[in-house]
């Protein structure tokens, strides 16, 4: 199953549902490239949930949607995220640039 | 588990839908020595590192090219070599620094190389422009693990 877009108001979910690799970071900067067109995005979410393997290419990816979201004075969340997503993350000092994403405190979806 | 040496050699186009495959191979040809999740999700990585970069740079993802792995195991030792016969590399202790990446529009981390050299426990990087390109790298299995660890997540 391919990752899937959502749009609620001027947010956009990204619902990551398999590896994040090479392979699948091209798709999700495509998809998500379209949207921000066509939207006047602040703020992306990054749903991890489904994620079990990510290599530095997920780190290009959610890199490049920081640089957006920074030049249209928005914010990128992340949530879900397991214990080998989470080590990525460490070491590439990713959670410096994102936030956690709380349902509750953001109003759900 | 750790019953003395094996061999395998892998080949396939270089496609991008190929990565997700040569981490499962290196998966399965590993799982006799009874990682535990950690080193599994090292070698894994590593090894999707090396791949992509035979396929996105060694290639230009033509899907005409060949890359070729090779693993071998003597007893707790593993060695992983991931070839290519593609562009090759004009500055390998430049391409090798973290953060640099010749792909910044396609939104390439530049940490490839680090991961490899931080995920496994020796990294050489062979290549000459028009030379292919080969990696290896090695990566030692805890014997200890046999018991402890397998359950762990």
């Amino acid at each position: 199953m391919k990752t899937t877009f959502e749009l609620n108001g001027r947010t956009l979910f990204l619902r990551l549902s398999e590896d994040l690799d090479h392979h699948n970071a091209e798709y999700i900067r495509v998809q998500s490239d379209q949207y921000l067109e066509k939207y006047p995005i602040h703020r992306i979410v990054f749903d991890f949930t489904g994620v079990e393997f990510m290599d530095s290419s997920g780190i290009g990816v959610v890199m490049g949607r920081y640089k957006q979201m920074q030049y249209a004075g928005g914010e990128v969340f992340v949530y879900g995220i397991g214990k080998s997503v989470d080590r990525i993350f460490q070491m590439s000092g990713l959670y410096r640039l994102v936030k956690e994403y709380r349902p509750e405190r953001e109003g759900g979806y | 588990m750790g019953t003395g040496r094996n061999l395998c050699e892998v080949s396939f186009l270089a496609l991008s839908e190929n990565e997700s495959f040569a981490r499962m191979v290196a998966a399965a040809f590993v799982l006799p020595l009874n990682p535990t999740v950690e080193e599994l999700a090292d070698i894994k990585t590593a090894i999707s590192e090396a791949v992509t970069n035979a396929i996105l740079h060694g290639y230009n993802q033509d899907g005409k090219g060949m890359v070729t792995m090779r693993f071998e195991r003597e007893e707790n030792r593993l060695t992983f070599v991931v070839q290519d016969n593609g562009v090759g590399i004009e500055n390998v202790e430049k391409a090798m620094e973290p953060l640099y990446t010749s792909k910044p529009e396609l939104e390439r981390s530049g940490m490839g190389f680090s991961f490899m050299e931080a995920f496994m426990d020796s990294l050489l990087v062979e290549s000459s422009p028009g030379n292919g390109c080969k990696v290896t790298m090695e990566k030692y299995i805890c014997p200890l693990n046999d018991e402890a660890s397998s359950e762990t997540d």
